[in-house]
């Protein structure tokens, strides 16, 4: 067995424009947004016919018949075939989770090379069979005689051919994740001017990396989207304070403009070991150095949903004996802006800090200009699955260009009230 | 036990005919019930900029199992943090109109001029139709007496103006009270702040209680806060004295009833229910105090809490009133007062933390036509308090008043009832208050906890208009 644990290079992201629900990307499925992102990934760092180590990924809404989808798109990429692959799910946590899944590996040796990737579509989304309608034609399946089966056809009720939508709900509570967070923002007294202020600077920050060119070798044109469809360049606070609040009541503080649209994309990051990235002539852009997920009872405790990224940070960062001020760039994954406000407010809060998290100071405020500097899920969108490997990819790029030591957070929060967060270092 | 009045108001039809026609609308009041929490809902937690009292607020409202939000300032959110307070926030700007509170506490110490009162606005005009019925607001500020730079004075001396009109305000029986603190030293407010916040405070309006520093560290027992405490009380053979026996013995006191010979049946059935001794004394007679002292030291060692509620009326105008009528009730409600505290001192018959709980009365602040003899002796009872204090400091006692304003009694229902009205509405909470609401107050000012509540004259008035 082996007991060295290596280090673990980000060679690269790729990513898709990210599209809204019902816009470009409509009748495009999981399996071909993954399969083009994918071999965009391969052209730009040379990988065809290479067998890497393994392609790890998954998608959020994803039909049964894709119950293989990675290595399904695998498949249909140039890489070797012998590139095994396997599918994960952790709701808006996919994409991360591949990560650690890749990185692990690479790090204990069992693998030299892999990609992590994430998709999702919201417009090709899987539909059910009305569950009543299931149950009758599992039952019908299993009939032995005619008879039996006419008098199967007696139960059938028009409600049958209702179908089974999947739905933005938290199963446990009955409450939209919108609605979750409206009751955060309530709790943490965020107020709808600090949530716009956030989205218009995810916006800005986001055209201000396209115009840069930042993103010029980290997003693939597709289906003749060039950026990322939900971007406005132009938003403003003028703008947004015009929308009625879609969360939270007629008082509510959440609108459209301040949480992340349905959208359809995919995202890929290559990982490697040095030696690995050395053989192939590719420098590494930052090193994967850890991760740590946790999760809040939101059923019982009616803690905050997506508040569980404020208890994973905390145990990351002791870890390895740095404070939350010690990082170069975070990459808060903006579910809502509600959602990143409440958790920057939990670390700075001192109650929160002792009673949740058992510590004697908060851990303190974080510099706004290090928050999102490329822009966020408000601007970019968010294709659940997708989300992880654009922050992975960006923030590798990022820290790469900042300089070898600099540090990066990243923090996603999950549906279930789960969370997810990991620490780059530049490369 | 509401009056008529109150109770046909706050009957369905009675609500809309008051409403219609603008009648008082009195709510019955919540008295104290042993199996409700201290206080019955949320409690708002705010503060100045430079707010000093945070610690000792929070460690009471996280002793007393509070529900506490505090808007988002981090000196709030810090003193709650450190007395292990589980706060919650609230940010008027988004906080829903549902939101409401029990009580609003409001640290005011750290205004230091008179531009900065501002903060009062800041905090209450968002909040105070939050309060809910019965509600509390409670504000925390410093001696202004103590205080040595002449701006911070002024501005924390118009800190009575405000609670005074805010307790006017409130309505739905709620009050609103002022606590100040002598600055620099570390009070103990638990024991105030429960009293102020829980329906023991119920008929405590628009009041301000002085707080200086403490003699002993005794820390009660908060179900029991009188367990182990020998109280006396004078006068307790029936009316408000006989409520204060029976709230003292409910805070775990020994009372010893005290009457009049002529009551001594009463007194012997109400120390029978209390668990208690009866003493059938006339105080003003020579030998009373020598009796009493006796009394107390053979039988108890001593004495905790002495409560001089004994008192009369003998309402005459002053130009038909006999010397007679001027000399007993003189005799009564001052003279046994100091005849019998200079006994029980010169015996040493107080234990340690002890206290010296009179009556005083409205009359006594605000006179009252026909009671020339009773305003006299009344106020006399707060000249005894402003005298003994430091003295009683010393010995490590307390003496204090509480001056009851309308309460309903059977001497108030033998008043004619257009008086008797007037007397009952004319305060902010609408109705008279009960024997118990004096007593509950009482039994605060004994507390152990209350050590550091020296010199105060607290009326239990509703904060009635008269002498206001």
């Amino acid at each position: 067995m082996n007991s060295s644990v290596r280090r673990v290079a980000i060679l690269g992201g790729m990513r898709i424009p990210f599209a809204r629900q019902d816009g470009p990307y409509a009748k495009a499925s999981n399996q071909d947004m993954l399969t083009t992102t994918l071999d965009a990934l391969v052209s730009r760092y040379g990988l065809e016919g290479e067998a890497l180590g393994e392609v790890v990924g998954g998608a959020v809404l994803k039909h049964s018949r894709d119950f293989n989808l990675v290595r399904e798109s695998v498949l249909g990429t140039k890489l070797s075939p012998a590139t095994s692959a396997m599918d994960v799910q952790q709701a808006c946590g996919t994409g991360l989770e591949a990560a650690i899944v890749v990185a692990n590996k690479i790090a204990l040796g069992q693998i030299d090379s892999g990609i992590a990737c994430g998709v999702d579509t919201t417009s090709d989304a899987p539909i059910g069979v009305n569950e009543d309608l299931r149950a009758l034609l599992l039952d019908a399946n299993r009939a032995k005689t005619n008879q039996q089966r006419v008098a199967l056809l007696t139960r059938l009720r028009p409600h049958m051919l209702l179908p089974e939508i999947p739905r933005n709900v938290e199963p446990r509570t009955g409450l939209s994740m919108g609605d979750h967070t409206a009751i955060t923002a309530r709790e943490w007294g965020i107020t709808r001017q600090a949530q716009d202020e956030l989205a218009v600077d995810s916006h800005h920050h986001l055209a201000a990396a396209y115009e840069r060119g930042f993103q010029d070798d980290l997003v693939t044109p597709y289906l003749g989207l060039e950026r990322d469809q939900n971007l406005r360049p132009d938003s403003s606070l003028e703008k947004l304070a015009r929308l009625k609040p879609a969360f939270g009541g007629p008082e509510g503080t959440m609108t459209a403009g301040n949480s992340t649209p349905l959208s359809d994309g995919a995202s890929a990051v290559l990982m490697a070991s040095e030696e690995w990235a050395a053989a192939h002539g590719l420098e590494p852009l930052a090193f994967f150095v850890d991760a740590q997920t946790a999760a809040v009872d939101h059923v019982h405790a009616r803690e905050g949903l997506l508040l569980a990224p404020a208890y994973a940070v905390p145990k990351l960062i002791d870890r390895h004996g740095l404070a939350l001020g010690d990082f170069d760039q975070y990459e808060i994954h903006e579910a809502f802006a509600a959602q990143v406000l409440a958790t920057l407010r939990a670390w700075e809060d001192p109650v929160f800090c002792k009673e949740r998290l058992g510590r004697d100071a908060p851990l303190g405020a974080i510099e706004r200009a290090k928050l999102n500097p490329n822009g966020g899920s408000l601007g970019a969108g968010h294709p659940f699955g997708a989300t992880g490997g654009r922050l992975i990819g960006a923030l590798a790029k990022s820290l790469h260009e900042k300089g070898a030591g600099t540090r990066g957070l990243i923090s996603v929060c999950a549906a279930g009230g789960e969370g997810v967060t990991a620490i780059l270092e530049g490369a | 036990m509401a009056d008529r009045y109150t109770e046909l108001i706050n009957t369905p039809i009675g609500k809309t005919i008051a409403k219609q026609i603008g009648l008082p609308a009195p709510v019955v009041l919540e008295r104290f019930d042993p199996n409700r929490p201290v206080i019955d809902g949320p409690v708002l937690f705010g503060g100045a900029p430079g707010a000093t009292l945070g610690g000792p607020v929070a460690a009471t409202l996280a002793h007393i199992g509070a529900e506490t939000y505090t808007p988002l300032q981090e000196e709030l959110r810090s003193a709650a943090a450190a007395a292990g307070l589980d706060a919650k926030i609230f940010n008027a700007e988004t906080a829903g109109a549902e939101q409401t509170f029990k009580a609003l506490v409001f640290d005011a110490s750290g205004i230091t001029d008179s531009t900065q009162l501002v903060e009062l606005h800041r905090f209450f005009s968002p909040t105070i139709r939050r309060i809910r019925s019965c509600g509390r607001v409670i504000v925390l500020g410093l001696t202004p007496e103590l205080v040595s730079h002449p701006r911070q004075r002024v501005a924390q001396r118009a800190l009575e103006g405000f609670v005074r009109s805010v307790a006017k305000e409130v309505k739905k029986g709620a009050s609103a009270n002022l606590v100040y603190l002598t600055p620099g030293v570390d009070a103990r407010l638990e024991s105030t702040l429960r009293f102020l916040l829980s329906p023991r405070s119920a008929y405590v309006s628009g009041q301000v209680i002085r707080i200086g520093s403490s003699a002993n560290a005794e820390e009660p027992d908060w179900s029991a806060p009188l367990a182990g405490k020998v109280a006396l009380v004078t006068g307790a053979a029936r009316g408000i004295g006989k409520a204060m026996a029976e709230v003292l013995a409910r805070d775990g006191a020994h009372v010893v009833v005290l009457d009049v010979p002529q009551a001594a049946e009463a007194l012997a059935t109400v120390a029978a229910d209390l668990g208690g001794s009866d003493l059938a004394v006339d105080i003003t007679s020579e030998d009373a105090p020598k009796l009493i002292a006796d009394h107390l030291l053979e039988h108890h060692g001593g004495v905790d809490v002495f409560v001089h509620n004994a008192g009369i009326t003998r309402d005459k105008t002053l130009a038909r009133m006999d010397e007679e009528r001027w000399q007993l009730v003189l005799a009564i409600n001052t003279s046994a007062i100091e005849a019998i505290n200079a006994e029980l001192v010169e015996r040493q018959a107080f234990r340690a933390n002890g206290r010296i709980v009179c009556v005083s009365s409205i009359a006594g602040i605000a006179g009252n036509f026909g009671q020339t003899n009773y305003g006299t002796s009344k106020a006399a009872v707060i000249g005894i308090v402003n005298a003994y204090a430091e003295e009683a400091a010393g010995l490590g006692i307390t003496i204090n008043a509480v001056a009851p304003g309308f309460i309903e009694t059977q001497m108030t229902a033998a008043i004619p009832i257009t008086i008797r009205e007037a007397g009952r509405r004319m305060n902010s909470m609408s109705q008279g208050g009960l024997p118990v609401d004096v007593a509950e107050t009482v039994a605060w000012l004994a507390s152990p906890g209350s050590d550091g509540v020296n010199n105060n004259i607290v009326r239990v008035c509703g904060q009635s208009l008269l002498g206001a």
